[in-house]
């Protein structure tokens, strides 16, 4: 009986240790994302540094390195240069699939645990996990939402840049409005940015005498919209929509602006989600293999606070 | 040598002629029939643009539409006003997008701290501190290429990567966004009011095009802006300081990225990563179009701001066609933009 009760205390003993000694586990997790080029990546950014500064906290034993590139091909470097560091773990955002599934693959062949977020590898038997917002769905959604108010009328969108992404979002888009009156009038590039959004909306105010709507994707180009529309007095634009969740967009539809009634979510926090699935199967041996797709939620004034973030920078 | 080849460019200008083809008799008239066509030239392609914009569609040659591209061009036509001199002084500036992002970013950084009373004093304020931003980040850019012997194209090559990380570090990644509405609303005018009728923003690039204009023909500082991009060693020998005349360029190339930030400012009211993106590129392109040599000793300020116009025509013109797909419009444009050149390339031959 004694016997037994000192086995199951130097058990519970052992046990407490080896609790001790799951949090303490070094880990290394490298997490390589582009440089904050524009709004969203910059969203990226501050949240991947959050997520390090909370995860460090929690797990005391866990080393993040955070390394942003400006390209691919600077990204490619980063990535051997921390695998040399010794990683048990990567967590990466790849600036283009093409590109970085080759140096991603090496990093895999170390016995590295790989995390990819938002841009698919060519090669997706690479990845442990995925994590990833929905493009398709961002832009079926902001269709969807558009056919369902407008019901028919004409519509303009700016697009991104000519990659995946983009390409993807348009293709939701035309699913979203299929079977409607609505008409798309003109889609051309904005860059993402607000200053090419601005010229792109006053050259679609010359040439459209009658616009209803404007679909531009992403909230930092529809700043430029709204800036533009604003300066030509026009009042046909019933609404803009733009996508991402940007505080100050998502501030709007909160405060019930009239232009901006919605967004929809594509966060740049699905960096934190990846680095705490990874981080959660480290300690916590939580099995979280396979792939994690968030939602294009869409955000309306009645869920807007859920979404807003003051303190980011995005 | 060396000297004949510089007289003869100081000589070929319009303004100086006079006053140096004494010294070279022997200068053909021809000469001087070639020299106005190619300041000519610039213009010339920028009606045959008007007339493919009206062909193309019938609201570009709307009113509105105009004054937007007019309006729009101010931040490219300012900024390359100033690469027209250093460019003309044989230097080359690739920072300016960057720094126009940088002295954005500080300027707001300043107005949101509130530290002067009332919107228009405060707005006075900062568009000096930002005068003065400009300027100091020329001053930099101008003592290390010619303190530090170092090409220009390397220095600014370094000067653009610190400015644009600058901002973004400034930003924390974001964009660094104008807090006060009422400041805003104070200042909007600048980029969307007008004065009888001229955007201000127009009447900016007029303002600067004709400073630059007197300060390039007419006064002493100009002329040696040309001899020292014609040739250094002769402006040398003639007493001119080289090193003072560059600094100069490229602290003048400052002031009109600040000038030109002084008009981005208002329209957007945030300072964004994507802030002064690829301008110098732009810069640079208004300044050869314009008539301006890359190699140096010839500026042309009116033909830089036809060049900086000419630009945003070709990127409004294209968004109004529907002849080209999204995808094809840089092509297009790049087209256009060597077609542009190659009329004038033939009027300057006959």
């Amino acid at each position: 009986m004694r016997k037994l009760v000192i086995g199951l205390a130097a058990a519970a003993m052992a046990s407490a240790f080896g609790m001790a000694h799951a949090q303490d586990k070094s880990v290394t997790m490298a997490v390589s994302i582009p440089a904050a080029d524009h709004g969203w990546t910059g969203g990226v950014v501050y949240h991947a540094e959050q997520a390090k500064t909370k995860l460090e906290a929690r797990y005391p034993g866990l080393k993040i390195i955070l390394k942003t590139s400006p390209d691919g091909a600077s990204q490619a470097n980063a990535l051997e240069d921390l695998t040399t560091q010794g990683i048990n773990a990567l967590v990466t955002l790849p600036h283009n699939s093409d590109e970085l599934t080759d140096p991603i693959r090496q990093v895999k062949d170390k016995g590295v645990f790989v995390t990819v977020v938002d841009r698919a590898l060519s090669d997706p038997k690479i990845q442990d996990l995925y994590v990833a917002g929905n493009n398709f769905e961002l832009g079926r959604v902001a269709g969807q939402y558009i056919k369902d108010t407008l019901k028919s009328g004409d519509v303009v969108v700016i697009r991104g840049l000519p990659i995946v992404i983009d390409e993807e979002r348009q293709k939701g888009f035309d699913e979203g409005i299929k079977g409607s009156e609505i008409k798309v009038l003109d889609r051309q590039f904005g860059n993402w940015s607000r200053d090419d959004a601005f010229k792109v909306m006053q050259d679609y105010l010359s040439k459209h005498q009658k616009i209803d709507a404007v679909w531009c994707q992403d909230d930092d180009m529809a700043v430029g919209v709204l800036e533009a529309i604003q300066q030509a007095k026009r009042t046909d634009i019933k609404f803009v929509v733009g996508g991402a969740g940007m505080k100050d967009m998502i501030k709007k539809v909160a405060d019930g602006d009239a232009m901006i009634p919605v967004d929809v979510l594509y966060p740049p926090s699905m960096i934190a989600t990846a680095m705490e699935l990874t981080a959660a199967n480290f300690y916590d041996q939580l099995p979280v293999r396979g792939s994690f797709t968030l939602d294009a939620t869409l955000v309306t004034k009645d869920n807007a606070s859920e979404y807003y973030f003051p303190d980011s920078p995005f | 040598m060396g000297a004949r080849h510089c007289l003869s460019h100081l000589g070929g200008r319009n303004d100086c002629g006079q006053n140096m083809s004494t010294n070279t008799t022997a200068a053909p008239r021809r000469a001087f029939a070639n020299i106005d066509l190619r300041a000519v030239a610039p213009f010339f392609a920028l009606a045959v643009l008007f007339l493919l914009g009206a062909l193309v569609n019938t609201n570009f040659l709307g009113i509105d539409n105009l004054l937007n591209v007019l309006t729009r061009s101010a931040f490219i036509a300012i900024i390359a006003i100033g690469a027209t001199f250093v460019i003309s002084a044989g230097g080359l500036d690739l920072s300016v997008g960057s720094m126009a992002a940088f002295v954005a970013g500080t300027m707001i950084l300043f107005m949101n701290t509130g530290t002067v009373t009332g919107d228009y004093a405060l707005l006075g304020v900062a568009m000096l501190i930002a005068l003065g931003i400009g300027g100091l980040c020329g001053l930099a850019n101008g003592l290390m290429t010619t303190l530090g012997r170092i090409e220009p194209f390397i220095v600014t090559l370094g000067t653009m990567g610190i400015f644009r990380a600058l901002t973004i570090y400034l930003a924390e990644g974001g964009s660094i966004p104008m807090k006060s509405q009422a400041l805003r609303a104070a200042y909007r005018p600048v980029y969307f009011g007008s004065v009888a009728g001229v955007p201000i923003p127009v009447i900016v690039i007029l303002v600067v095009a004709a400073i630059g204009a007197f300060i390039l023909y007419r006064t002493r500082f100009g002329r040696h802006v040309m001899a020292v991009g014609s040739n250094e060693d002769v402006a040398r020998y003639s007493g001119v300081s080289v090193n003072r005349v560059r600094t100069m360029t490229y602290v003048i190339q400052g002031i009109c990225v600040a000038i030109a930030v002084l008009v981005y400012v208002p329209r957007l009211g945030a300072a964004t990563p994507t802030t002064g993106l690829l301008w110098e590129l732009q810069a640079i392109t208004a300044v050869v179009i314009g008539g301006t040599a890359l190699r140096g000793g010839v500026g042309r300020i009116w033909g830089t701001v036809c060049g900086a116009l000419i630009l945003e025509l070709v990127g409004n013109i294209m968004v109004l066609s529907d002849l080209v797909s999204e995808y094809l419009i840089g092509a297009v444009q790049g087209a256009i933009i060597i077609i542009a050149m190659l009329i004038q390339r033939s009027l300057a031959r006959r």
